[in-house]
């Protein structure tokens, strides 16, 4: 008995070690490290001091408030038209074609993501750059004579941050949308519900939990992007993580990125925890 | 009695065979129609024709005299009872119960009326905030059943939705199902594959086989006397026999098995009697009995459902034979011979 349960204890500890490592070594301890030198600042002799500078620094210099607030903004923006795009693709590949025809689908919609996001990155910059495919083609037809703007803009930078998020949406939703049976469909048709109200009503509120994870995973893609927003968005994009890489490796004020870094960790989990609040979801539930 | 669903020449083609064929019958108001059927005789198909969900290849759905062609599910005087109940999850027990009066939006007062007296009736007062996943098998059943009837249709169609419970439970459903439609009233149309529920709960029932009705008649005549050979195999328990020859009035088995039967269907080349049809050892003077010996093989313990295993003596014929569990019988044993007697009436020829 004794033997027995020294056994599992030994089975036990081994399972765990690896994931206890991987969370102090590389979740915790930089977490700490950057938590502590976002309170240091220099002080005129170098010395490490300190200080809320950092955060103080962020307050009261206008362009970063306004980074913020658009990196926020934009991020749910782009959480919602995700949705909005998503959940018809979900719908199609789950409840309306067949399942040969689901899979093939499925398969195209995998391609961005096995050539990667800077590829696919500079693919929409050949598509929408002035003298892009896009423009070329609308020249050639003759519907426009010069060529629009479309890269370096807002615009560029949320197509390329839909493009690369979007599939994280398509895939939990679907998974919830497959195991909806279709009777429930049925019986509110035969209890007199019209198709908008079986879709709001039944169809919506019963996939809530994979669009809640779908919506989380998209925001916190789209939030802490780099890519897209530098290269898509041009000089304009003013996107956070933009900030975060300049004090790094343009200014080299480790100490103000470490501080501007654990702003947005905050500023995604408000949101997030914010979410989840207003739309009811429990987070237990929507891991599942 | 006025008919308020007629069923008329009613077929359903699909691709490469055809669901139900040429499917004529009525149901009278109030009463409890069973449709009886093995998995795959087109009830299922049936029923979602007359609930709108299937389009009829040919006939007309008519329902309370007026035809159903080109109505949807939604606009249809009939609810359905699914058979996974098809009860909504994220909703607790009055939102599934109100879904179907908040389509209709009716008036906020007249709403919590109805729902309440629903609930009252099956007996879930006090688990309106209950979700519904969080109820045992029976309270989603009545769930389901309340949340169909709260919309007062004309015909309530169910489509086996006692399938899922327990044996008890299912025994305990039937006897509340049927007081239920009594009490209210309304029209039921019952699909199931399960005999017994057909014939505790209907007034009629239907036997359907590869999509054809093969009787329509009350549980007792069904059971007493079936019109074909299927519907005799089909609803109760009983003993099936292949005819060599028959003569003027006896008849032979396969198994040499010789019956007296006075007016015998010539054409006939199969034999049914039911195992409680037998009477064990029979007085002699019995009128219209034939009597035969028989050895036992084994005694089938089943409850009130036992049964004994023999074979008829003077013949290679297995017989069933029912065993009522009472002091009478007590001294049946394996191996021993046995008197057994059959009314001509209950010996059915097709």
């Amino acid at each position: 008995m004794m033997n027995n349960k020294n056994n599992f204890n030994i089975t036990f500890y081994l399972l765990i070690v690896p994931v206890l490592i991987w969370l102090i070594f590389m979740i915790v301890i930089p977490h700490a490290e950057l938590l502590i030198s976002s309170f240091l600042v220099e002080d005129d002799i170098g010395d490490m001091v300190f200080s809320f500078g950092n955060y103080i620094e962020f307050f009261t210099q206008k362009i970063y408030w306004l980074t913020f607030v658009k990196t926020a903004a934009y991020s749910i923006g782009v959480t919602v038209l995700a949705f909005i795009i998503s959940f018809p693709i979900a719908f199609y590949l789950t409840k309306v074609t067949t399942k040969k025809n689901a899979a093939f689908l499925m398969l195209l919609l995998l391609i961005p993501l096995w050539v990667g996001e800077l590829v696919t990155v500079y693919g929409w910059m050949v598509l929408l750059g002035d003298h892009g495919v896009i423009n070329h083609f609308l020249i050639w037809t003759g519907i426009i004579n010069e060529p629009i703007n479309m890269l370096y803009t807002n615009f560029s930078m949320v197509v390329g941050l839909l493009y690369m998020s979007m599939l994280f949406m398509v895939i939990p939703v679907m998974s919830t949308l497959q195991s909806m049976d279709d009777s429930l469909i049925e019986a509110a048709c035969d209890l007199g519900a019209s198709k908008w109200d079986i879709f709001t009503k039944i169809i919506i509120p019963y996939s809530m939990p994979g669009i809640t994870s779908g919506a989380i995973i998209v925001f916190m893609l789209v939030i802490g992007d780099y890519l897209a927003p530098n290269l898509l968005g041009g000089k304009n994009s003013l996107w956070f993580t933009e900030q975060i890489y300049n004090d790094f490796l343009q200014t080299f004020n480790w100490n103000e990125g470490a501080a501007f870094g654990f702003l947005l960790l905050m500023l995604s989990s408000g949101i997030i925890w914010l979410a989840l609040k207003l739309s009811g979801q429990k987070l237990d539930k929507v891991g599942s | 009695m006025n008919n308020i669903l007629e069923i008329k020449n009613l077929s359903k083609h699909f691709d490469d065979f055809t669901a139900v064929k040429n499917v004529d019958f009525s149901v009278e108001e109030g009463g409890f129609f069973s449709i009886l059927g093995s998995s795959g005789c087109g009830k299922t198909t049936l029923l979602r024709i007359i609930a709108g969900f299937q389009q009829e290849s040919e006939g007309d759905v008519i329902i309370r005299g007026q035809s159903m062609k080109g109505i949807p599910p939604e606009k249809r005087p009939v609810n359905i009872v699914f058979q996974n109940l098809a009860l909504f999850p994220m909703m607790n027990v009055r939102d599934n119960v109100a879904f179907g009066l908040k389509m209709q939006k009716l008036k906020k007062a007249d709403m919590n009326f109805k729902i309440n007296e629903m609930l009252d009736r099956v007996g879930l007062n006090g688990y309106e905030k209950k979700k519904v996943t969080d109820l045992s098998g029976g309270q989603r059943q009545r769930v389901a059943i309340a949340r169909s009837l709260v919309m007062n249709p004309s015909i309530l169609l169910l489509d086996e939705p006692l399938g899922a419970l327990d044996r008890k439970l299912r025994e305990h459903m039937k006897i509340e199902l049927k007081l239920l439609q009594k009490e209210i009233g309304t029209t039921f149309v019952y699909i199931t594959h399960d005999q017994s529920e057909a014939l505790v709960m209907s007034d009629k029932v239907a036997v359907m086989h590869n999509g054809l009705f093969e009787q329509i008649d009350t549980p007792r005549n069904l059971y007493k006397n079936p019109k074909t050979s299927f519907v005799a195999g089909f609803v109760g328990d009983t003993n099936r026999f292949e005819l060599q020859s028959t003569e003027a009035s006896s008849m032979t088995t396969q198994g040499g098995w010789t019956l007296q039967q006075p007016d015998i269907n010539r054409s006939a080349q199969e034999l049914y009697i039911r195992p409680e049809a037998l009477i064990i050892n029979p007085e002699n003077n019995l009128k219209d009995v034939d009597q035969f010996e028989v050895t036992i093989k084994t005694i089938l313990f089943d409850g009130s459902n036992t049964k004994l295993s023999t074979m008829v003596n003077g013949s290679s014929e297995e017989l069933l034979i029912s065993l009522p569990q009472n002091a009478q019988f007590d001294g049946i044993e394996e191996g021993h011979k046995l008197n057994v007697g059959i009314h001509h009436n209950d010996l059915k020829c097709f």
